[in-house]
């Protein structure tokens, strides 16, 4: 169980990092595009460049005041 | 995209990982035995190419789409990670990956610890130090060859960029016995995380069913505005004088 445990640390640690939050926002910016292509027919192809540029700052802003 | 932007980024990103690896090396073959050093190394490669070679074919027979989305989201989030680092260390609020300090520090461990051996290794302490630095290390390398490599068909190629930079690094740390504390590891971690983010983005939004104005050209305009903001927040973040960083760079050896 031990070993499992510290299996799932390392794989959460190597791809998510530092800040959960990132990735929130990077799986939900996604949604949210494929969403807005396929149901609102809107090629927003601007959407996750924004969102991953605010996600950046927002990590960012969080790690300096922490 | 030809193969070359494939190449150098791999290239770059497995020669920041290789300079890592090396120094845990350099501090087992040194302090230690050599031989026992490259039988852990030895068994890292194996096991890294071994990763490659089964996830790369398989993973390459997903739909382009679906893959393209995986794919895009990973890199995205990883390439984050590598840039808001590489931001925080360039800004002094974390401090730099020093690597004549983490060669240090493996050096002082090695030598207080005991000799023992196991089935044909004289040195377990050494083969695992090894083993366990190459393969930590390689793992981000593998990580980056097969996303990069299968989002583009051309595991090959990716691979081609990752030996080469294991090639260079090791023949650079053969030639100079010491950890390459001169490589500027942060303004490579620096270009690498601007390119998987890049990446990451292009492929994630196409993956979700996006068309880019331009098609591939895109990607041209994209890693420009990347790095822009990239350095925007660097220069953002700066502190102003007569403030000091959170963290100045002190020595402090820190994780990749």
């Amino acid at each position: 169980m031990r070993r499992l445990r510290s299996i799932g640390a390392f794989w959460y640690d190597f791809v998510i990092g530092d800040d959960w939050r990132v990735a929130v926002v990077v799986v939900a910016a996604l949604a949210l595009t494929a969403v807005l292509v396929h149901a609102a027919g809107v090629n927003a192809w601007w959407l996750l460049p924004v969102c991953v540029f605010a996600a950046l700052g927002w990590s960012l802003r969080r790690a300096i005041r922490s | 995209m030809t193969a070359l932007p494939l190449i150098l980024t791999v290239f770059v990103a497995c020669a920041v990982e290789a300079v890592e690896a090396l120094t845990i090396v350099l501090a087992a073959g040194l302090t230690r035995e050599w031989r026992s050093t490259f039988q852990g190394m030895a068994v890292a490669l194996v096991v890294l190419a071994a990763i490659v070679a089964v996830l790369g074919p398989t993973i390459t027979l997903l739909p382009l789409t679906a893959l393209r989305l995986v794919v895009g989201a990973l890199l995205a989030i990883f390439g984050l990670q590598w840039l808001r680092k590489a931001i925080l260390r360039a800004t002094g609020h974390k401090s730099l990956h020093d690597e004549a300090s983490a060669y240090q520090r493996e050096v002082e461990a090695a030598r207080t610890a005991g000799l023992s051996s196991r089935g044909g290794v004289h040195d377990w302490y050494a083969f695992t130090l090894s083993f366990k630095g190459v393969l930590l290390e390689g793992l981000e390398v593998v990580f980056i060859v097969i996303t990069f490599g299968a989002s583009q068909h051309n595991v090959g190629a990716a691979a081609i960029g990752a030996a080469a930079a294991v090639l260079a690094v090791a023949a650079t740390g053969i030639a100079v016995r010491a950890p390459l504390a001169r490589v500027p590891e942060n303004a490579m971690k620096f270009a690498v995380g601007i390119m998987l983010t890049s990446f990451g983005i292009f492929w994630g939004a196409e993956g979700a069913g996006v068309s880019w104005p331009g098609q591939d050209a895109a990607l041209l305009v994209l890693v420009p505005v990347v790095a822009l903001v990239a350095f925007g927040y660097t220069v953002l973040l700066r502190p102003r004088r007569g403030r000091s960083p959170v963290a100045p760079a002190s020595g402090k050896v820190v994780s990749s």
